[in-house]
């Protein structure tokens, strides 16, 4: 009986979270123009989307945008990290708590004042602007990821490769950043995500004649969205799905095919 | 470990490829900044086709941006961080941006078509906001009139006391922004839509507060989205989106100007002092007023238009049946009407204050 | 060797130069924006046209919304987490990355789904209609808006709350067992307190954006509710009224420091409590 109540209770929050996607992914095979109207079954958004340039260059811009600030964010969070390895433990919070502001900040204060930020300097809102403020709200995320892994990071290995005649440059690459490897990924996916995702900062920094996805279905909220959209996010939910369920998969036959050779190894 | 080497080396160059072809993207914007034009419109107020037909002939790039509301242009234009060429503001903006030195007057020696095809009655009306029209050639025009659906409204329409009826509850949609919100209980109450009087103005905002109940949403253009799916019964639209929602929805029928007066007002195309392709600019306007195209744009958006040419060439057209009275209404519907005039910035604030006095009501 | 130490110390310089340019000055040009007229000239105007019950009321229907959703994610949350960790380790990372997916789903698109759920002749109400049911009522109501903040935001709940509760050590909840505490008092008394630290970052996380929110409030409130967010948003774009828009996010700001004060206060207690152990 408790199992069960337990499984209707994560039935229903699964209920809850998948059922705005199941009618998005409806819409996108929606015959009508019009929300909430169903007049049949069709693929012709899909053919439409390669052809909409509105949703392509956003989708471009989103992308490009997304990768560069992840990259920049990513690389300037590990440098700080590896300087806060060697600071006090003053410096430290200083720092961590200076890096988390933009995370605990409302997003529509960081927009406002990075806007007024670069109207201030007399900047022309575009492109440049968003992408400084990606890297902004990316940081916290991307040391979030690093910093505890930098901290916890073992010396002894490092300064075995430098007794053993490596130059620091040879024992960081080669000791260090595979190390670091799984922290960096996250840091990057995860600033990818925050930058893909974001709305409001990118709506007070952009400028005109340059949308990413969000601020394009902004605009299109307005007038009624193209169901091409529908099919965009479509296609990227699916890409999302198959790509976390291989990476899933991976990790299982990873861990088996270890317990397999440890078996091995034990016998 | 060479793999990490490797690895690194591919993310480097990723990244710096795209980094490079992001600096070529600009480069090529310089390059090609004489060809260029950065318009700054209504949403959906231009026709693709038309868009695409310029870019042809002229082989000038049109760099298109939206807005939803007059009021959220006009930043964009006063901190001047970007440059656009062409705007099309309605009447009372126009004359806040001319007030406030934003605008440039026109070379109409460059606009041929704009002299010969926009009619003399329009230039006149625009002498409202514009004294001696030397900054703005008319676009669109019409009237802010009520949209209902004979499904669910029986009754003739004729004033806007209708959309205070509790029978109505919920199915109402009104304007979302502040001079249109209060142009409404204004005239009703036969106060001036341009009135400065606090008193006058705090009458018309009770009037709203109480109405509010029975609206079912404040909008912008998400009104026609919803009056042609049926999910309200009577909305607050301006005369240009008529034409398409009948075409959508036949069950739709419209009121162009309640009998206690409406607003009459002017979209027309100007040109912002920071422009940088100002020829562009009289190219595109002229373009703009020629006859075909001015035909090919009316049919896509179903405004009215100010272009003379335009109601001979539409006249055998049966698609335009049963429509024409709407698209080129008869001069009573018009004439009289008031057209909003720039209040100046201590009323602007008064509005947007009471405007929200009864939002947060 | 002691050269490289202190060296490696200036790699955090490029990040403080940059906090400095794109986390600190920004939030001195809001304030300069608040504390300024028009022409460049201190005031005080800005703040005390805030404090006029106009936008004192929003501002209180802001916090209350923002309120209710935060429990509303947190007693959502909470047994899932524990439901969730009482699986096997691998089954429960699995369903608890079903949760987090639709964080993919751009987040403007779900909320305007939504709309098409609970709007009036919406999804839900066909569902009732087809079932005999009454309609409900929900689109352009804080109802819907609340169902919108927490679809948004309740994996911000449930990120750390299961971090932190996965963390517990199973032997401490056993050891309770066996001093003959009942499930209720486990729970009381053990859980909660051991999960404080993910409780408070779950509901600072949800109660920020939640209180500043300006796109949800629009799509599912109708322009009818009044948000915070939404006058911060018109006050720089309709209103153009920068000055009295950056007064607003001062108020906002304050919230915030009271947030960063509550998390650094507990994260504080929490650490003084492993010491003790």
């Amino acid at each position: 009986m408790r199992e069960q109540i337990k499984k209707f209770y994560l039935g229903l929050v699964v209920l809850f979270m998948y059922a705005p996607i199941a009618v998005l992914i409806a819409q996108s095979f929606n015959a009508s123009r019009y929300r909430g109207q169903w007049t049949g079954f069709t693929f012709q958004w899909y053919t439409a989307l390669i052809e909409n340039e509105d949703i392509m260059n956003a989708f471009l811009n989103t992308l490009s945008i997304g990768v560069l600030s992840a990259a920049v964010a990513t690389m300037l969070a590990l440098v700080t990290a590896l300087g806060m390895r060697r600071m006090g433990s003053q410096g430290r919070i200083f720092f961590r708590g200076l890096a988390n502001v933009p995370l605990l900040n409302a997003d529509i204060v960081t927009g406002i004042s990075l806007m007024l930020l670069f109207l201030g300097f007399g900047l022309r809102l575009g492109y440049d602007t968003i992408l400084m403020a990606h890297v902004v709200i990316n940081l916290p995320y991307a040391m979030l990821c690093i910093l505890p892994q930098v901290l916890l990071m073992d010396r002894v290995c490092y300064e075995a490769a430098l007794d053993l005649g490596a130059t620091p440059a040879q024992a960081f690459y080669r000791v260090i950043l595979p190390e670091l490897k799984p922290g960096i990924m996250a840091a990057f996916l995860l600033s990818f995500a925050m930058s893909a995702d974001d709305f409001i900062v990118t709506y007070f920094t952009k400028g005109a004649g340059i949308e990413t996805l969000t601020t394009e279905i902004y605009a299109e909220l307005k007038l009624g969205i193209h169901p091409e959209m529908y099919a965009l996010s479509t296609l990227f939910f699916g890409a999302v799905v198959v790509l976390v369920s291989l990476l899933l998969f991976n990790y299982r036959v990873i861990r088996r095919y270890r317990k397999a050779e440890k078996r091995g190894a034990d016998e | 470990m060479k793999m990490y080497y490797r690895s690194w080396l591919v993310l480097l160059l990723f990244v710096g490829s795209l980094f490079f072809t992001g600096c070529d993207m600009f480069a090529e914007e310089q390059e090609e900044g004489d060809n260029l034009l950065y318009v700054y419109s209504w949403g959906d107020y231009l026709s693709p086709k038309v868009l695409e037909q310029f870019e042809e002939e002229t082989g000038i790039h049109v760099v298109l941006d939206e807005y939803d509301t007059n009021e959220s242009m006009y930043p964009r234009i006063a901190e001047g961080a970007e440059n656009y060429d062409v705007l099309c503001p309605s009447d009372y903006m126009i004359q806040k941006l001319i007030e406030h030195d934003l605008l440039q007057p026109l070379d109409f020696t460059k606009l041929p078509n704009a002299q010969k095809y926009i009619g003399e009655d329009f230039f006149r009306q625009s002498e409202a906001f514009d004294k001696g029209h030397k900054y703005n050639v008319p676009y669109c025009w019409g009237t802010v009139g009520i949209m209902y659906n004979t499904r669910m409204v029986k009754e003739p329409v004729d004033s806007w006391s209708i959309l205070w009826d509790p029978k109505y509850k919920g199915e109402i949609l009104m304007q979302d922004s502040a001079r249109d919100a209060f142009m409404i209980p204004l005239r009703m109450l036969g106060y001036s839509m341009n009135t400065k009087n606090p008193q006058e103005l705090e009458e018309a905002r009770n009037l709203l507060i109480q109405q509010k109940p029975l609206v079912q949403s404040y909008g912008v253009d998400d009104i026609r989205d919803k009056l042609s799916s049926g999910e309200a019964a009577l909305g607050v639209i301006f005369s240009g989106e008529a034409i398409n929602l009948m075409k959508a929805n036949p069950d739709l029928r419209f009121c162009p100007a309640p009998k206690e007066g409406t607003n009459l007002w002017i979209d027309s195309w100007v040109i912002p002092k920071n422009a940088r392709h100002v020829e562009n600019a009289h190219k595109f306007i002229d373009f703009i007023c020629r006859p075909d195209i001015a035909a090919k744009n009316f049919e896509a958006l179903g405004y009215s238009t100010p272009n003379v040419s335009v109601r001979e060439q539409e006249e055998d057209d049966e698609e335009m049946e049963g429509y024409l009275d709407i698209a080129f209404p008869p001069a009573e519907v018009y004439h009289g009407q008031e057209t909003y005039s720039y209040l100046g910035e201590v009323f602007d604030k008064l509005y947007t204050r009471l405007w929200l006095q009864v939002k947060v009501e | 060797m002691s050269n490289s130490k202190s060296l490696q110390r200036f790699f955090a310089v490029p990040f403080g130069l940059w906090s400095a340019l794109f986390i600190v000055l920004p939030l001195f040009f809001v304030l300069w924006h608040g504390f300024t007229d028009g022409n460049g000239a201190f005031t005080l105007e800005n703040l005390t046209t805030v404090l006029q019950w106009e936008y004192l009321k929003a501002l209180g229907l802001s916090v209350e919304l923002a309120l209710v959703s935060t429990i509303i994610c947190l007693v959502l949350a909470y047994p899932l987490c524990l439901i969730l960790q009482g699986l096997r380790k691998a089954k429960g990372i699995m369903i608890f990355l079903l949760f987090l997916l639709p964080l993919w789903m751009n987040s403007l698109l779900t909320t305007m789904a939504w709309q098409t759920i609970l709007e009036k002749n919406g999804i839900l109400n066909e569902i009732l209609r087809f079932c005999g049911l009454p309609d409900m009522a929900l689109i352009n109501t804080p109802a819907a808006i609340i169902i919108g903040m927490v679809y948004n935001f309740l994996p911000y709940m449930a990120l750390p709350l299961y971090v932190s509760i996965s963390r517990i050590d199973h032997s401490i909840i056993e050891a309770a067992w066996d001093l003959g505490a009942n499930r209720w008092q486990t729970f009381r008394h053990v859980m909660v307190p051991l999960s404080m630290p993910g409780i408070v970052s779950g509901c600072t996380m949800v109660f920020i954006p939640a209180l500043t929110t300006f796109v949800i409030s629009a799509l599912l409130g109708g322009n009818k509710i009044l948000l915070i967010g939404n006058i911060i948003e018109q006050e720089f774009t309709a209103a153009y009224d920068w000055q009295l828009g950056s007064a607003l996010s001062m108020v906002l700001m304050v919230f915030i420091i009271l947030n960063i004060l509550l998390e650094a206060f507990t994260e504080n207690t929490d650490s003084r409590k492993k010491v003790k152990a």
